[in-house]
């Protein structure tokens, strides 16, 4: 009953900051950007709220129970990955001026083709990366209900439907800053209370020989397996579209670094605990579940207080569920809305139920995988698609066009075959499952390979306008210079 | 350039005019304009070569993405040594896979642990570091 309690507390604490945030948002760029008047602080906490998901929150602990020490190397990356955008990314592509990935790609590659391309990528993205965080409202509401799983799915889906339709970004950045210090609270304090428990119980620990404890030991191809997971998660977290908007809203590139400064310490401290939770969960026994981080602190802690924190655990899951969708949703309805209808607030509404509906009917028909292996899905394809076009856009200048687009259809599409199989197919066993669940250690290569080959056959296709565009992309504001006149298009 | 001492001998001319009027001829005049204008010579800052796009301009840029894509590879290769090291470390000693540290398995300690704060530790060098280029590269640009 508490735990119902708690999911409609968070529901209504996200609609009523949502709907704070209504009537300071009425322009379209206020819908989209909150007019750039997010203090750094704010900001950081906003993206890391935003990109703490129920993979994070409840699918990490869950697969380390299930597979070991292999999996540390998620949270790892997740983390890491905030690094590599930091060095190759952040402030450059905050001076680019772009609002999407579509924005830059047509920023950088004067080209429509590419921008298409790009917005098609982005909503595939989004999608698989929705899909998921609705499947897991769905368990964790029929864990605390018994109701069936779609009906969790549609409460998140409507809820978040609502706040995106009700506030645009103002008020989402709000919420996502609201939704990051709640999702720390909900993990740390029900952790707090086990490791007590756990010290009164004599601090049990695994029986001499466990070889769950140990790396390179639990799957198929391990080696290959932990080289591919860690390149699809420290590549993939720059491509990803609700990532991006969020450096959108920092003055200046200098800022968006400190800011990367920040979310990268907030994150670093959030992925201490899921480990902790996965360690006790199998020292304890637990079943071998998504549902681990809910069942675990009623299994230590009873009583009362156990009923508190499993409550507790279950609104930071539905934070996570309601943050990283509203994020997603405002990215893959802003690209809809601007690429491929007409563009204007009336769009974006319209853009907005497609962008929920569609993942929607996707949680229900498509095979039940761990949350964060889905996740870790959508990484490798951001990975072997939007970084390629960002890093070499950046600090290439020979990239071409017809480069660009050769690369993110050879790297896009084969990732996402890749995935379409091992979701509808799956699981596949031996090298080809291997190969297909995990796909980033080849797919990512292949990008970059085509991309760079195609660049130097068509030499002729370098974007006219390259050198005022590395100009703006890399002197810092404080510079009167000439950096073009190019805006993202905010229809 | 030469617009200016005349306009001032104009000037002065005028202000002297009851003068001239009475002796019929014009006067002749000192001018002792501080030349403000000629002590800023007008220069042709490096941000203008740059706007233009010139030879000079270029090398600048190129200088400038230089040094950051430098920084970025050599933080990005830190990266990949421990990040790619640490696999390979496990595989060719198996023995560390079983290690213990403070009583708790060496990798556990490592990868749920002591690394978060190293990414912290390089992202904030890696901050100083970038800010700094630009700054020495700001100071030149606008010094000469």
């Amino acid at each position: 009953m508490s735990q119902i309690a708690a999911v409609v507390l968070v529901m209504l604490a996200t609609v009523l900051i949502g709907a704070f945030g209504i009537r300071v948002s009425r322009t379209t760029s206020d819908f989209y950007v909150a007019s750039r008047t997010v203090s750094p602080v704010w900001n950081a906490s906003a993206i890391g709220g935003e990109y703490l998901s129920a993979a994070s929150f409840l699918g990490i602990a869950g697969l380390i129970l299930t597979f070991g020490a292999d999996m540390l190397w998620l949270p790892v990356g997740w983390t890491g990955g905030y690094l590599v955008l930091l060095v190759l990314v952040s402030a450059p592509l905050r001076r680019s001026g772009a609002y999407t990935l579509p924005d830059f790609a047509e920023a950088r590659l004067e080209s429509m083709a590419v921008r298409r391309l790009s917005s098609v990528l982005v909503v595939l993205i989004g999608w698989l990366y929705l899909m998921p965080q609705f499947q897991s409202a769905g368990l964790v509401f029929r864990t605390i209900t018994g109701a069936p799983p779609w009906t969790g799915s549609l409460l998140v889906a409507v809820v978040v439907a609502t706040n995106v339709l009700s506030g645009g970004m103002r008020s989402i950045t709000f919420v996502q800053a609201f939704q990051y210090w709640l999702k720390l609270t909900a993990l740390a304090v029900p952790l707090a209370f086990m490791l007590v428990a756990w010290w009164s119980d004599g601090r049990p620990g695994l029986t001499p020989g466990d070889e769950w404890v140990l790396p390179l030991h639990g799957r198929d191809h391990p080696v290959y397996e932990t080289y591919s997971l860690i390149l699809a998660t420290f590549l993939g977290t720059m491509g990803l579209p609700h990532v991006l908007v969020r450096f959108y809203t920092n003055p200046d590139g200098r800022a968006a670094r400190r800011t990367t400064l920040v979310v990268l310490t907030l994150l670093g401290a959030f992925y201490l605990m899921p480990a902790v939770y996965g360690y006790l969960g199998h020292v304890y026994g637990m079943p071998e579940s998504d549902t681990v981080v809910i069942a675990l602190p009623g299994r230590l802690v009873g009583g009362p207080v156990g009923e508190f924190l499993t409550a507790l655990v279950t609104a930071g899951a539905f934070a996570a569920f309601l943050s990283t969708s509203s994020g997603l949703t405002v990215s893959v309805a802003g690209v809809i809305a601007q690429d491929i209808l007409r563009g204007g607030v009336r769009a974006f509404r319209v853009a907005t139920v497609l962008a929920v509906l569609v993942p929607f009917a996707l949680a229900g028909a498509a095979r039940s995988l761990p949350v964060a292996t889905v996740v870790g899905l959508a990484f490798a394809v951001a990975a072997s698609s939007f970084c390629p076009l960002l890093v070499l856009g950046i600090w290439w200048r020979r990239l071409t066009t017809a480069g660009a687009m050769a690369g993110l259809l050879a790297g896009g599409g084969l990732a996402c075959a890749a995935v379409v199989i091992t979701i509808i197919g799956g699981p596949h066993t031996g090298w080809a499952g291997s190969l297909l669940a995990e796909p980033a250690a080849w797919t990512v290569p292949v990008s970059f390979t085509v991309m760079v080959v195609v660049s130097l056959l068509t030499p002729s296709r370098v974007p006219r306008g390259v050198a005022r565009t590395m100009v703006r992309l890399h002197t810092p504001e404080t510079l009167n210079v000439d950096r073009g006149d190019w805006r993202p298009r905010f229809m | 350039m030469t617009g200016k001492p005349r306009r001032a001998a104009s000037t002065g001319a005028r202000g002297q005019g009851e003068g001239a009027a009475t002796t019929g001829k014009p006067r002749r005049v000192v001018v002792t304009s501080p030349r403000t204008a000629a002590a800023r010579r007008p220069r042709h800052p490096l941000t203008r070569e740059i706007d233009e796009q010139t030879r000079l301009g270029e090398v600048y840029m190129g200088s400038l993405v230089r040094t950051q894509f430098r920084l970025a590879l050599f933080v990005c290769s830190l990266l990949a040594c421990v990040v790619g090291g640490l696999p390979l470390l496990f595989l060719l000693a198996p023995e560390l896979r079983a290690a213990e540290l403070f009583g708790l398995p060496l990798p556990w300690v490592v990868l749920a642990g002591l690394i978060y704060p190293a990414l912290v530790g390089g992202a904030w060098l890696y901050v100083r570091q970038a800010e700094r280029n630009e700054r020495d590269f700001a100071d030149l640009v606008e010094r000469r």
